[in-house]
Formats: C-alpha cells, sequence, structure tokens
C-alpha cells in the first residue's frame, strides 16, 4: 500500500477506536490512538496474515501485549476484513465477543489472550520459539506499552528471546510517554528504553511511530536481522489524531461523552478531507 | 513397610515424560533451573532439543508455554509448587487458564516433605489456587504407577493440567494388574463402614496404614484414593459419605482450600457430613527430615489414627 493509503486506513481504524469506546462508554482511546498507525502498518502491509484464513499455521503473529489497547486492535482486524466493523460498537457490552481485552477464544484473528501486562511478550518468545524449533519462516510481533516495560516479566522474556537469539521475534514498544499516573519517567522511568534492550542482544531502532516510510524501513530492517531480536522503540503522541486527547494521561483509560465523542469525530473527518485533497493533489 | 518399594513421584514424572515423549512428538518440557531436581533432566537427556531451560524466571517460562501450545505443541511447565503455582500464579491464570491453552504444569516439591529446605519451599496452598481457576485439571498422585499414568492422562487431556509430585520416596500403591487410572475417577482402596477416609498425595499410603490401626481397634474405615482433586469424583465421596456418615480427609497441604475444601464442598450440597480435615492446619512448615516432619504435623499413619480416633 501507498502511504497515502496505509494514512487512510489509519484514520478508519481511529474512527473504528473513537465510535467503539463511545459506544461503551468504557476504554483506553489514548494508547490506542497512539499506536493506531503501527497496527495499520502490520495488519496492511508487513505481516502475512489472512482474514479467510485467520488460524493457518503458517501465518505471522501478533500478541498485544498492551492489551487494553484492544479497541485499537479490534478496529485494525475489523478493517482487515476479520470481522464486521459495525460489531466494534459492542465492544465491552454483555454478550459481546468483543471483550475489554483480547480474547483469542472468541475474536477472530487474535492470536493471544492479553490484558495482564507484561505476559503477552512471554507469549510471543513462546511462539517464535516454536516457529525455530518447528523450522518455519513465519515472524511474531508483539505491541508493548512504555509503562507496561516496568513490569519485570518483560525483562525476563528479553533475555529469553536475545540470549536464545530469536530473529524472528519483533518487539514493539508504544512509547506515547505517558501511562495512567502521569508522565513515565516521572512514575517511574524506564529510559533509556534502547539501550536497555540493547544490553538484552536486541536490534534496536527508534522510529517516528507516526511515519510509514520510518515504519517500513524499520520493519524490512527487522526482517533482514540475523541472530538477534529486533526492538522497535516507537515514538508516538497519545492520543492521536484526536486534538483534546492529544498528550492528555487523562485520556488513558477514559471515554468520549457525545460531546466529545462529535469534536472526535470531526477531528478524524478533517483528517479525512486532508488526505483526499492530498489524494487528488 | 520396609518390604514395599519406594520411589519419588518427581522421579516418575521424569522417567513418564520420556515414555509419553516417545508417542507425542509434539511435547517439549520448560525447565527454570531445576531439571535436577525436577527429573525433567531424565527428559532432556533422552530429546536435548525439546527440553527448554528458561532460567530462573517461572513468570515468562509460564507464558513461554502459552505461547508454544498456541502452535501445536504440548509443553510442560516444571518447577517447585512453590514457584509454578505460587510465584507464576497470574500468569498460569491469565496466560494458560483463562484462554484454556493446552499446556501442562508438572510441580514437583510439593507440600512438607520437601524437608529441611524449609517454610518458604514447602508450598502448601498449591491445591487451592490451581483448583480455582476455571477449566483447571488439578491431579496429585500417590505413588509412582499413578504419577505415569496421570502425567499420559494430562497428554491426552485437551486443555491446562495441574500435576503435583512430591520430593520424597513413597511407597508404591497401585501396583496391581487390574489398574486403570482416568482423570477424576477417585478408588476405594479398602472398603469400611464405619468412617471414610479421602485422601490424597502421599496421605493415601498413610490413610492405609491408618486404617489397619483403626481396624485393630474395631473401626472399619474405609480408604478413597483421590488423586484428581479437580474435577472430583463427588459421586463416590457422596456414595461412602452416605453409607459412613463420618469423613476425614487427609493431605499434605493447606486443610484451606484443598483436597479437605474440595470434599466439603461437594457433600454440603447433596449430603451434608461431619467432616475432619487432616492436613496443615493454616500454619506454615519448617526445616527438618520429611519422615520428622510428616510425623510431626500428623500426615503419617501413626497421626491419622489419632485424629480419626479422636474425632469418631
Amino acid at each position: 500500500m501507498t502511504n497515502l493509503e496505509l494514512a487512510k486506513a489509519a484514520n478508519r481504524v481511529r474512527k473504528g477506536i473513537v465510535s467503539s469506546v463511545h459506544s461503551a462508554k468504557a476504554g483506553h482511546p489514548g494508547g490506542s490512538l497512539s499506536a493506531a498507525d503501527i497496527y495499520t502498518f502490520l495488519y496492511f502491509e508487513e505481516m502475512n496474515v489472512d482474514p479467510k484464513n485467520p488460524k493457518d499455521p503458517d501465518r505471522d503473529r501478533f500478541v498485544l501485549s498492551k492489551g487494553h489497547t484492544a479497541p485499537g486492535y479490534y478496529s485494525t482486524l475489523a478493517n482487515r476484513g476479520f470481522f464486521p466493523v459495525e460489531d466494534l460498537l459492542t465492544l465491552r457490552k454483555l454478550g459481546s465477543y468483543l471483550q475489554g481485552h483480547p480474547d483469542m477464544k472468541h475474536i477472530p484473528g487474535v492470536d493471544m489472550s492479553s490484558g495482564s501486562l507484561g505476559q503477552g511478550i512471554s507469549a510471543a518468545v513462546g511462539m517464535a520459539l516454536a516457529g525455530k524449533m518447528d523450522k518455519k519462516d513465519y515472524r511474531v510481533y508483539t505491541l508493548l506499552g512504555d509503562g507496561e516495560i516496568q513490569e519485570g516479566q518483560v525483562w525476563e522474556a528479553s533475555m529469553f528471546a536475545g540470549a536464545r537469539n530469536l530473529d524472528n521475534l519483533c518487539v514493539i514498544v508504544d512509547n506515547n510517554g505517558l501511562q495512567i499516573d502521569g508522565r513515565i519517567e516521572d512514575v517511574c522511568s524506564p529510559y533509556p528504553i534502547d539501550q536497555k534492550f540493547e544490553a538484552f542482544n536486541f536490534h534496536v531502532m527508534n522510529v517516528n511511530a507516526h511515519d510509514f516510510d520510518e515504519l517500513r524501513a524499520a520493519f524490512t530492517e527487522a526482517r533482514a536481522q540475523k541472530g538477534k531480536p529486533t526492538a522497535i522503540i516507537a515514538h508516538s503522541v497519545k492520543g492521536k489524531g484526536v486534538s483534546f486527547m492529544e498528550n492528555n494521561a487523562g485520556w488513558h483509560g477514559k471515554a468520549p461523552n457525545d460531546e466529545e465523542y462529535a469534536v472526535a469525530m470531526a477531528d478524524l473527518d478533517k483528517i479525512d478531507a486532508e488526505l483526499e485533497k492530498a489524494g487528488e493533489a | 513397610m520396609a518390604d514395599v518399594k519406594k520411589i519419588a513421584t518427581r522421579e516418575s514424572y521424569g522417567n513418564a515424560l520420556v515414555e509419553v515423549g516417545r508417542d507425542y512428538p509434539n511435547l517439549v518440557v520448560l525447565d527454570a533451573d531445576l531439571a535436577g531436581a525436577t527429573k525433567t533432566s531424565t527428559f532432556k537427556k533422552e530429546f536435548p532439543d525439546r527440553h527448554i531451560d528458561c532460567g530462573i524466571a517461572e513468570c515468562n517460562m509460564v507464558g513461554i508455554a502459552a505461547g508454544l501450545s498456541t502452535t501445536g505443541k504440548i509443553p510442560f511447565v516444571s518447577s517447585f509448587a512453590m514457584f509454578a503455582a505460587g510465584r507464576a500464579f497470574e500468569q498460569v491464570r491469565n496466560s494458560v487458564g483463562y484462554p484454556h491453552l493446552n499446556v501442562k504444569i508438572g510441580a514437583t516439591h510439593a507440600g512438607i516433605t520437601v524437608g529441611e529446605d524449609g517454610a518458604s519451599h514447602q508450598c502448601n496452598e498449591d491445591l487451592a489456587l490451581m483448583r480455582t481457576i476455571p477449566g483447571m485439571v488439578v491431579m496429585c498422585p500417590s505413588d509412582d504407577v499413578e504419577a505415569k499414568a496421570a502425567v499420559r492422562a494430562a497428554v491426552e487431556h485437551e486443555g491446562p493440567v495441574y500435576l503435583r509430585f512430591g520430593r520424597s520416596a513413597v511407597p508404591v500403591i497401585n501396583d496391581r494388574p487390574e489398574y486403570s487410572f482416568k482423570i477424576g475417577k477417585g478408588e476405594v482402596l479398602r472398603e469400611g463402614t464405619d468412617v471414610t477416609i479421602v485422601a490424597t498425595g502421599i496421605c493415601v499410603a498413610t490413610a492405609l496404614e491408618a486404617a489397619e490401626k483403626l481396624a485393630a481397634d474395631g473401626v472399619n474405615a474405609e480408604v478413597i484414593n483421590i488423586c484428581t482433586i479437580k474435577p472430583l469424583d463427588e459421586e463416590l465421596i457422596i456414595a461412602s459419605a452416605k453409607k459412613t456418615g463420618k469423613v476425614v480427609t487427609a493431605e499434605e497441604h493447606s486443610v484451606i482450600g484443598g483436597l479437605g475444601s474440595a470434599v466439603c464442598d461437594a457433600l454440603c450440597k447433596s449430603a451434608p457430613t461431619p467432616v475432619c480435615k487432616i492436613g496443615m492446619q493454616d500454619v506454615f512448615g519448617e526445616s527438618g527430615s520429611a519422615s520428622a516432619l510428616v510425623q510431626k504435623y500428623g500426615l503419617d499413619g501413626e497421626g491419622i489414627y489419632k485424629q480419626v480416633k479422636e474425632f469418631l
């Protein structure tokens, strides 16, 4: 896909995030929006997946270790064709398969249940290890929050992945700089993130999480990496795309009310219009 | 019981992994730097490529097993019960139990028969913890024969299983031609009419000893071996309780949440019966030899005998 097509897809993903969280009256829009371009690039460009055959044993895998940003994940999967986009409005409602956090038993395309921070990366490491043991060439991607990496299990998993040279593993850290209680460096600084992963034998890249050229280059470089897992530190803006949510920790886990929803959708409509115009130019 | 063959169920576990591993090429074993103690080293010797030492990181090990299982492998995760069920409880609950993945947890060194290492390593809470996870099968074999059968049954069962093994050698009590094993099936090892002793793990052998002593006093005890704590053979226990009218449970585990609680849960529904729970009475263990500890905490034949007498 061209960058313009990816940007349009990402904006659809963002609309799905805002609509589903508004409909649920709960959920995590901030970290879903910051990761929307990453989700989009992974599912529309990078990963070998087939919505018609979501359990293909040779598919690439994705584990959302920061499981609370399920609205972004679900919106991406829906827009990619794994399930109907209309279902996003059932998010978090009683009887819906779209649980508050990813549920692999019921959601097409979800490779691992997650939500308890720090656990997803270990499962991703297990999938990557299985790929090596079975001599398969699928790749495994896992998305972590920058607050999440305060969990010790993340480093247990990283130590193992580095020690085992799992070069089929790609860890992405959504570095939006904010967690529930505030700025990550004020709560309990995980910085320098890149050097920490380097110390665990990762090939590390810092990229702009909202620049598709940079994402493309980084994932291409990751695929070429031999003997080391990759960590992509994706510098992002929490709440990206919705004016009043950007860089505001208050929107980590809160749903917009009707008025705020209207403003948010207007912001995203404006981006749509700009993208249309860019396409005509 | 000097002439009875004795073997620790952790040994049985290691041997069973090799045997079953031959039949299931997708069976893999994970350990956390305790392969020598958990006896997964036996498997490692036979199948080095299918043994994964995760280092001292049990939480990550459980997560890795979860990931492996999504690709069709049957991972056995091994560590001491303290760490497999205790430290990694939430990983077992959320990464294995909630998605109902096909991960088997082979926990060794359970209970006070860990011995000299003391209370920090004597896990008397694992059955309680594992029982609470929906869909989890929980087994506590009583001897070598049952331990091996349980490992095979765990592999044949689709879904998460917790297996509890001990450090110290225990008498082989199930070595008979008609022996068969099925998850969820208890077994009456001795028929009686005066009291039912429901036992699990190492307490099955000592309950049988106690029953002999009781018989000498004219008390006819029924002894039921419960290997599968969950799903519990409620039918068998309720029928026996209705017959004898008095139930004693015996386990090398806290009396809170383990076999005793499971039996009470079953009885209170349809056959309310007085129950005496023998086990660790809401206390931590301590250092000492396994046999000295079993004696001190009343889990040997004499201890069970005395507690049953008191109860009756």
